[in-house]
């Protein structure tokens, strides 16, 4: 079964951002493999490590992003491709899920491909649901669960992780399945995978490569970022006396606050 | 023409469907334009009638037997056909996973941008200029589509205000009949339904972390013999303690990464940079030191109790009241002390 993972290079969750001169600014935080698509990649090399076959991990980025790449390599998957193109500067979700489908569509043609549910960064969550429907395949968004998976008859069930509860669902491959992290506990890269993966030469791709020329303008533009509100609590500690009574000072100072 | 697409779940609307309405309905009167919404089911007329009465001018009513069940494909096929033959300039989802889905994809069929997760908007002539957080709220971007039309939005629950019921006017109720194809996914049926109110619509959250399983004069029963178990043992002590506080309150249960990962709950209840990103008017975080990533998560939340056993935990930094000590003496005290106001009031 050829599987297809989709990754993207974030910010390390651990970081603090700040604006300078009016862009977003990490500092000198890590960059790492989007934390959501660390499950995506496991998901990719546990159905390959069941169903045979290989999988490869395609991503949007900059020069950078090649690092989250060899993330997924040292896990575990067989290939790599970065496309990788100025045009893709100012990408918006338009643009990069037209991309990550024509990406898709030059490589063997995949039974599945997996996103992760979301990207630290952006939080946009949609990529996944955009690029299956730029392929005209099923949508299996915030999946927690495979519990059927047949190659042969080419069918899913999956469990859908929504507000209210689980919603099972069947659908036919190919299909794109983007998880949440519920669904597996990543592995840690090897030390062979780790060597294996600083070897790899990864293949770039330019728009032109997968066949975008022209149409690659994005609707959105980003015209300011904003630092929040600092906040301006004050925290009040509420002492003296036994549970009981600091329990009893705590509710009435939330009523007097009309907190409650 | 601003329509407004009404998300629902076992014949009930999402509350955040009502607030995107409003949003919407602000809009249309800025621009002198109308406010439409758009409910697909089966057997969801009651919801039409609901959204009349929150001030749709008009709702466009697909109620046929392909939509039982919300499946991104014909969703999407149902909204984009409504959305073209209208010629809609604004087009708002409340911020829920299926809607979020269902706007991303009507985006690529429409070749339009699409700004999720909304918690202001503003007009520049007939551009919306609309706020949304990004890495987890830790920063803010203005965002805008200038060229494209529909405009696709996605309002966050509980960022803007809830209509009025009753306030709408003389709206009508449009059925459609769809052309649709059936897609090459079935719903199979439900489980683990979550009762009561999901952590995103939530007014009041009580969250619990690692320190949930902190209290080591519990003594696990003999048949545990597990470290790691016995550890999830003593959470699960704390976590009811934790439930009955929420109870009280009528509040949803949250948890910190650390105590998910730790398999003490659900992920479903997960606050935080990898899990929901949450803004009630009350959050009360039990044995939770305060991550970086859980803080993201929660840190628009109007009020925040912190009850820590370490006074130097960073929670305290947003917290508006802070309480030292051990949360399974002070969340049943805290109860107790909850129930006694309630019974007077």
């Amino acid at each position: 079964m050829n599987i297809v993972v989709c990754v993207k290079q974030t910010t390390d969750t651990a970081a603090t951002l700040s604006v300078v001169d009016g862009e977003a600014s990490y500092g000198d935080a890590a960059l790492v493999l989007n934390p959501w698509d660390e499950y995506a990649v496991e998901q990719a090399l546990l159905t390959k490590e069941a169903e045979g076959g290989k999988v490869t991990a395609l991503c949007l980025g900059p020069d950078s992003a090649e690092d989250a790449l060899k993330q997924a390599l040292a896990m575990g998957c067989d290939e790599a491709v970065l496309i990788l193109d100025a045009v893709f500067e100012s990408a918006d979700t338009l643009v990069v899920s037209r991309a990550l489908a024509a990406g898709i569509e030059k490589l063997d043609p995949p039974e599945l491909v997996f996103f992760g549910k979301s990207a630290v960064d952006s939080d946009t969550g949609v990529m996944g649901p955009q690029v299956a429907r730029r392929l005209g395949w099923p949508s299996l968004n915030l999946v927690a669960a495979i519990p059927e998976l047949d190659a042969s008859a080419k069918t899913i069930t999956v469990e859908r992780l929504l507000e209210e509860g689980r919603q099972i669902v069947s659908g036919r491959l190919p299909a794109v399945v983007s998880v949440v992290k519920e669904i597996n506990e990543p592995r840690y890269p090897s030390f062979m995978g780790i060597r294996k993966a600083s070897k790899a030469e990864i293949p770039r791709w330019s728009a032109a490569d997968v066949g975008l020329s022209g149409q690659i303008q994005p609707a959105l533009s980003w015209p300011e970022i904003l630092a929040p509100e600092k906040s301006e609590a004050v925290c009040e500690l509420i002492e003296g006396g036994d549970a009981s009574e600091i329990a009893r000072k705590l509710v009435d100072r939330l009523v007097e606050e009309k907190v409650i | 023409m601003v329509i407004v697409y009404i998300d629902h779940f076992d014949g009930r609307a999402v509350p955040a469907s009502w607030e995107a309405l409003n949003v919407g309905r602000g809009l249309a009167e800025e621009l002198g334009s109308e406010i439409k919404a758009v409910v697909l089911g089966s057997d969801v007329e009651g919801i039409a009638q609901e959204a009349k009465d929150y001030g749709a001018g008009e709702v466009f009513l697909a109620d046929l037997k392909v939509l039982e069940h919300f499946r991104p494909e014909v969703y999407t096929e149902a909204v984009t056909q409504i959305v073209q033959e209208q010629g809609a300039e604004i087009v708002l989802f409340p911020t829920t996973g299926r809607a979020r889905e269902l706007a991303g994809m009507l985006a690529i069929d429409l070749d339009t941008g699409i700004t999720p997760d909304v918690v202001a908007v503003e007009l520049e002539g007939s551009v919306v200029v609309a706020t949304r957080p990004i890495y987890a709220g830790k920063l803010l971007t203005k965002e805008v589509n200038q060229a494209r039309r529909p405009q696709i939005l996605t309002t966050r629950s509980r960022s803007f205000q809830p209509p009025e019921k009753g306030t709408g006017g003389e709206g009508v109720i449009t059925r459609l009949e769809l052309e649709l194809s059936e897609p090459a996914t079935e719903v199979q049926g439900y489980k683990e339904s979550n009762r009561g109110t999901s952590l995103s619509d939530a007014a009041i959250i009580v969250s619990g972390g690692r320190g949930t399983s902190n209290n080591p004069s519990l003594k696990p029963p003999p048949e545990i013999t597990d470290e790691k178990e016995q550890e999830i043992w003593r959470a699960h002590q704390g976590f009811e303690l934790i439930g009955e506080l929420a109870k009280v309150l009528g509040a949803a249960v949250g948890a910190s990464r650390a105590a998910v990962d730790a398999g003490f709950i659900p992920y479903a209840n997960q606050v935080g940079q990898t899990g929901k990103v949450v803004s009630p008017d009350l959050y009360i975080a039990c044995g939770i030191s305060g991550a970086i990533q859980h803080l993201a998560g929660m840190r628009t939340s109007k009020t925040i109790v912190a009850i820590n056993k370490d006074p130097d935990a960073p929670i305290y930094k947003l917290a508006r009241f802070g309480v030292v000590g051990d949360l399974f003496e002070i969340v049943p005290a805290l109860t107790e002390a909850l129930r006694e106001k309630l019974d007077k009031a």
